[in-house]
């Protein structure tokens, strides 16, 4: 058999992955790789401005493609500026694979230029990473890597490749020729599953006041999955709430939809966790920002609890019915067993448990006071939702105030159209996170909601944009503030606004023609439709800077250290003050 | 359960010794990815040995005594099964029937007037002499953790020591097919 180079059977080994692009900077440590990228047509490379971006970039090629997101970068600084995508990879599961190249290894551990200890850095942030040292190992890795990105839980695979294992001769071996062992990948390990959906169906037919709470997981398990959801949610009747990471699961317009659930979710969403009597969380993780205090988390209820991950099980509260498994396979079964025993909710139970939601909901929780001279942030975000509700939209985000807004007041009908840094909630992700979505969907409108704070973190990324005539639209609430730090000090620290306030803000709309790309803005409510227009109408990248109210804040809210039903609606609703001291040492 | 200031639903339960096997493929790192679970996650490690078991598949045997609620000790086994190259995990806290030993190296300053009464206390516990081309005292002595605790508290009333451990390890003893 011919051999090849290590770089040769890279590139060989991303092409029978059925990969056709790649995110990356060059780099002395990838110099072969890249030379051999230079000599191919099948993969396309995009070249970022700083490695941050390129894993951002992947996260969001990733996550609105259900395929696996591909970086290529380079040793040393090439690493160490990829660790925050790595772990909001892993934090959001999102199936990537990167390539790191290595000094040579005669240099390793000599402190050698650009050397670092890649595989020791990103080992607590990958599911699992390889330093090759052998180049006839290197295919085997690759297919090895690309399996476990995807399988069971998704997350981030790193392939540490020293340069002189680019440039060595060795054999390459497809994908159908590599056997892994069974216990490097992910087998539901519980074996009476079947026995565990039967109490679960059980359970939810003899509920008074069920709710599902919905999560990430199930746009993890692919599009089937969230069919089936919905068709289950149908079947029971209940009402369902989602996470940050789960909206568009089910539909916002469906009338069983609660909203999104947490800190600043909806009050009905959050009353209705707090009273019912079961809980089925279908691929959440009972995450902080979801909790609130725990001991006073959804106290009445039995917990059914379905996770691909058994670690998941039982980490923050303790459930009663736990089935490890991938939320499509877990759900057929239980529709199945649903129809099979023909169990319906005993309908006195239910009107009177969507009654007492209706009342919640009658709150009205999202209302806000409209402001003639000042945009107020909700409003841009629910134009924006207006004139693109119609159109074929990806929604990112950074992290923020903006963030909140856009999750509460844009309505997701559809799942893997909201691409956010939910876990690790990462300033900077949206607008990489925006050119990998319209990549991977190039007909698509892709809008970056951002924040002025956060935009500044990646802004570099423009050139990007710019280079590959992307049109992606950067939607941002400039408030002069870091918005949700401003809150929480207003709300925790006495009005003390340490280092909130962003002195000296470039002027985006020149910031936008100096990448060559459009800045449009607006600075009064009426102008608002207009800007918003313009900004879909052009086809080349736009900053859109809208200045909204300095000092608005996010609610409802659920203050750190507080519970469900101690929900905070308004400015004038202030947390009693045992729980705020609680509350301050919480992030 | 985890420690936020969330307070947990179950923090008042006792919290007890496990000793805990982990089977991994013998690969680079891999010690790294277990010990680093333990410290990433705030769970202790009070004793760790690993050694190559199997030779010909590249298998090594990890030891991790620690100790936790029992929820917590849950959530390190599963925590251990997420690690790639893991095979499989042990809790011997499940498991009655389980043989447990330690081996210790001890090193003896005598002098005339303890030497008597010290090979006295290595011959109770059944210490072994170690010839070594210095010649001096060395003793090995294994056995369950408890009987080494026990010899090191006799042997240091009355002799100055320094002492060498391996931590426990364990095998299941229920008959195999």
């Amino acid at each position: 058999m011919e051999k090849l180079s290590g770089s040769e059977i890279v590139i060989k080994s991303l092409i029978d992955q059925g990969v056709d692009t790649v995110f990356g900077y060059p780099g002395g440590a990838v110099l072969p790789i890249y030379d051999s990228l230079f000599k191919q047509n099948s993969i396309k490379h995009f070249l970022v401005r700083q490695e941050a971006g390129a894993i951002h970039a992947a996260e969001g090629y990733a996550k609105s493609s259900s395929k696996i997101g591909v970086v290529l970068v380079t040793s040393g600084p090439g690493a160490t500026n990829i660790v925050t995508g790595l772990t909001d990879a892993i934090m959001d599961s999102v199936p990537i694979v990167c390539i790191t190249g290595q000094v040579p290894q005669h240099l390793i551990g000599s402190d050698a230029f650009q050397e670092c200890d890649t595989t020791g850095i990103t080992r607590p942030c990958t599911k699992h990473n390889y330093l090759v040292k052998d180049v006839n190992q290197l295919s085997e890795v690759f297919h090895e890597a690309f399996k476990i990105a995807k399988n069971g839980k998704p997350g981030p695979v790193l392939i540490d490749i020293p340069k002189d294992v680019q440039f060595a001769l060795g054999h390459y071996k497809k994908p159908e020729t590599i056997t892994i062992q069974n216990h490097r990948l992910f087998q539901p390990k519980i074996i009476n599953n079947d026995n565990k959906v039967e109490e679960a169906t059980k359970l939810i037919s003899e509920s008074r006041k069920p709710i599902f709470y919905i999560g990430g997981g199930c746009i993890n398990s692919g599009n089937d999955a969230s069919d089936l959801v919905r068709e289950f949610v149908k079947l029971t009747g209940a009402p369902a709430t989602m996470t940050l990471m789960g909206l568009g699961v089910c539909a916002a317009s469906n009338s069983q939809s609660l909203g999104m659930l947490g800190m600043h979710g909806m009050y009905e969403a959050n009353l209705a966790m707090h009273e019912c009597d079961v809980m089925i969380n279908i691929g959440a993780r009972f995450d902080d920002r979801v909790t609130g205090r725990l001991d006073a988390f959804s106290p009445n209820s039995k917990k059914i609890h379905i996770d691909i991950e058994a670690s998941n099980i039982n980490k923050n509260v303790k459930v009663d019915i736990p089935i490890v498994g991938d939320v499509k396979q877990i759900v057929t079964k239980l529709i199945s067993s649903w129809k099979k025993n023909n169990y319906s909710i005993d309908k006195s139970y239910s009107n009177s448990w969507w009654e007492k939601i209706n009342k919640w909901k009658k709150i009205d929780c999202l209302s806000f006071e409209n402001n003639s001279d000042i945009i107020k942030p909700q409003l841009a975000i629910k134009k924006l939702f207006e004139q693109t509700k119609n159109k074929d939209t990806f929604i990112t985000t950074e992290v923020g105030q903006h963030q909140m807004w856009a999750a509460q007041y844009y309505k997701f009908e559809k799942p893997n159209r909201w691409i956010t840094s939910g876990g690790l909630g990462t300033m900077g992700f949206g607008m990489p996170a925006a050119i990998g979505a319209q990549i991977a969907n190039p007909e698509a409108l892709v809008i970056d909601i951002a924040g002025d704070g956060s935009i500044l973190m990646n802004i570099q990324e423009m050139s990007t944009a710019v280079q590959y005539r992307l049109p992606i639209k950067i939607f941002i609430l400039n408030n002069e503030y870091m918005g949700m730090v401003r809150q929480w000090q207003e709300l925790l620290h006495g009005g003390r606004y340490s280092e909130s306030y962003m002195d000296s803000l470039p002027d985006f709309v020149k910031l936008a023609e100096s990448f060559k790309g459009i800045g449009l803005r607006a600075k009064k409510p009426e102008e608002l439709d207009n800007v918003i227009k313009e900004m879909i109408n052009s086809d080349k990248p736009v900053i859109a800077d809208i200045w909204v109210d300095k000092e608005e804040n996010c609610f409802p809210m659920i203050q750190s250290g507080s519970a469900h039903n101690e929900m905070v609606l308004n400015n004038k609703m202030k947390q009693d003050s045992k729980s705020k001291e609680k509350g301050k040492i919480l992030v | 359960m985890n420690k936020s200031v969330y307070s947990s639903q179950t923090t008042d339960k006792p919290s007890k010794r496990h000793l805990i096997t982990v089977l991994v493929d013998n690969e680079p790192g891999v010690l790294a990815r277990v010990v680093g679970m333990f410290s990433g996650r705030g769970y202790n490690i009070d004793s760790l040995n690993v050694a190559e078991v199997v030779t010909n598949d590249h298998l090594s045997c990890i030891t991790i005594v620690t100790h936790g609620t029992d929820e917590v000790v849950d959530l390190i086994r599963k925590q251990l099964n997420t690690i790639v190259p893991v095979h499989s995990v042990n809790d011997f806290q499940d498991q009655e029937s389980a043989v447990e030993a330690e081996v210790a190296l001890v090193y003896l300053y005598l002098e005339e007037n303890n030497k008597k009464e010290s090979y006295k206390i290595c011959d109770i516990y059944r210490a072994r002499k170690i010839e070594n081309e210095n010649n001096t005292t060395i003793f090995e002595i294994a056995g369950t953790s408890e009987r080494i605790d026990s010899f090191i508290s006799d042997i240091e009333k009355i002799c100055k020591i320094e002492i060498v451990r391996s931590g426990p390890i364990a095998i299941s003893s229920l008959l195999r097919e």
